[in-house]
């Protein structure tokens, strides 16, 4: 599945860079029911973590009100250059994981 | 075939039913929320203050709400934010999220986008490292598309 | 004096519809995205925080993607899409020869899958037909919307226009009495736009995912309690052409982000 990540390819070391993830997901709530009266169960994204060269910098715990496609949003300080890595994991198995890389000066 | 009087009391009586249950089981309560909200807090005392959430008081839709909490805080090694948490009133489950930080998160500050299912009231609440609680609180209200299309 | 009464009313009554159906002045219209909150906007403009570009990239994908029996890429026939799909969704619906009459762009799609791909049809709205179309159009993102300017559509315009300005449904609306003549004003929340089809497929709020013009127009038309037309249903095709005719010159957004 499709995920959009923006992170600065380059930084300052010691700058405080966002960090922008978009991922591709129904969110379906579990509370929802079909024209026939069935309920659509649930399938969400629980859980999101963020590595900054091997070390968690920021995790989620996510819910049902979390509206589809994910979007979050958060900071780090910009230590070293690397590879920050992003992982969904999710009902039904799912998981999925990207990439990017960046160049502190 | 008609309908006998069994079957249309059988009939009526699911009609009636239903609506009555549906709604309870589809709304999070006060006792919910506070409940979701001591199950992260447990005891502690919850002050109000140094959270600062900024989500639109007036929603065009409220299947996809951005919203952003940030709190203030240094962000060092012994003065830092733990752990954000959101929690909204009236959807069906009272949780929105959790979000977790330390002190290489250079600023307190997360967003995302989230589903308010009806007018309510919004819940963000930081752990500190000295493990205080601190919260904020906003309404929104939600308007409703006028043309609602049929569920596929 | 009661006849000058009467003669004065049936006047006002024979010219009102001329008046109301005050078709919006080139330079009174406006996209969509002038009618959004500020929110939806930042949503739209920021490609790594708009989830339509979510589908883009899946289109991308499918774009280099071999497919049927003919074991075809769009890629093998068309080439880098960034410079042969330039400013083509932009002259969508258009003029199909082998069938005489206009196709929209999910249509094209559905047809080049058919005889030159032989793979199996994507349904409408499907997360693939969205995907690819979102792609194609996106790559003609800022340019001028020039549909319907071929002379063999004109009669299809003029059908679409006359759908647009007809009544329909429980409620006996046309879309003329919301989207020239009350546009600015709301409906229950929601602002009444100009209906100008600027950045189709959209990513709407509401669907939580990326939808097709046609998907809107039906959930207009089933707004007003009438019965929808099926997808790709001519008069659906005729009503998207005069939308866009209608928006001539205005830039496309591609994949915009909508209420």
């Amino acid at each position: 599945m499709a995920a959009l990540i923006n992170v600065p390819s380059k930084a300052k070391r010691g700058d405080i860079i966002e960090i922008r993830t978009l991922t591709s997901h129904i969110m379906e709530t579990g509370f929802r029911h079909t024209m026939d009266g069935a309920l659509v169960p649930r399938d969400i994204i629980t859980s999101f973590t963020c590595s900054y060269n091997g070390t968690e910098i920021f995790r989620a715990d996510l819910f049902p009100a979390i509206a589809a496609n994910p979007y979050l949003s958060f900071f780090t300080i910009a230590r070293e250059s690397g590879k920050l890595e992003f992982e969904w994991i999710g009902d039904n198995g799912y998981a999925s994981t990207a990439s990017a890389s960046i160049t502190v000066e | 075939m008609p309908t006998t009087r069994r079957q249309f009391l059988y009939l009526a009586a699911s009609v009636t039913v239903i609506p009555i249950v549906t709604p309870r089981a589809l709304e999070a309560t006060p006792a919910m929320l506070n409940t979701a909200i001591r199950n992260i807090v447990g005891e502690a005392p919850i002050r109000t203050g140094k959270v600062k959430l900024d989500i639109p008081p007036l929603v065009e839709n409220g299947n996809t709400v951005p919203m952003t909490v940030s709190v203030t805080s240094p962000m060092t090694a012994d003065d830092y934010v733990k752990s954000i948490h959101v929690f909204n009133e009236k959807n069906p489950q009272p949780n929105i999220g959790n979000f977790y930080l330390n002190p290489s998160s250079g600023r307190a500050q997360v967003s995302t986008r989230i589903r308010l299912a009806d007018t309510q009231r919004v819940v963000a609440i930081a752990r500190l490292s000295d493990d205080s609680f601190w919260q904020v609180s906003a309404d929104i209200v939600v308007t409703l598309a006028a043309c609602t299309e049929e569920v596929n | 004096m009661i006849w000058w009464r009467a003669i004065a009313v049936a006047a006002l009554v024979a010219t009102t519809p001329a008046l109301l159906a005050g078709e919006i002045p080139p330079d009174a219209r406006r996209s969509g995205y002038s009618f959004v909150s500020p929110d939806t906007r930042a949503m739209q403009d920021d490609d790594t925080s708009n989830p339509g570009m979510l589908f883009v990239l899946d289109g991308e994908a499918l774009w280099g993607k071999k497919v049927g029996s003919a074991d075809k890429a769009c890629a093998d026939c068309h080439g880098d899409a960034r410079s042969s799909m330039k400013g083509v969704a932009a002259r969508y619906p258009a003029f199909e020869k082998a069938l005489g009459r206009p196709i929209t762009l999910d249509q094209r799609i559905k047809l080049c899958r058919a005889n030159h791909q032989q793979a199996s049809p994507l349904p409408y709205e499907s997360r693939d037909i969205l995907a690819l179309s979102a792609f194609v159009a996106h790559q003609s993102r800022g340019f001028p919307i020039t549909a319907g300017d071929d002379p063999q559509l004109s009669a299809f315009v003029a059908q679409g226009r006359s759908l647009f300005m007809q009544r329909e449904g429980q409620l006996n609306l046309a879309c003329t009495n919301c989207h020239d003549d009350n546009f600015d004003k709301h409906l229950a929340g929601s602002p009444i736009t100009q209906a100008q089809p600027t950045g189709y497929p959209i990513y709407r709020l509401e669907w939580q995912t990326l939808g097709s013009l046609e998907r809107r127009l039906r959930s207009c038309m089933t707004g007003v309690r009438a019965q929808a037309y099926d997808y790709g249903a001519p008069e659906l095709v005729a009503l998207e052409l005069y939308l866009m005719s209608r928006a001539r010159g205005m830039p496309m957004e591609t994949p915009a982000v909508r209420p």
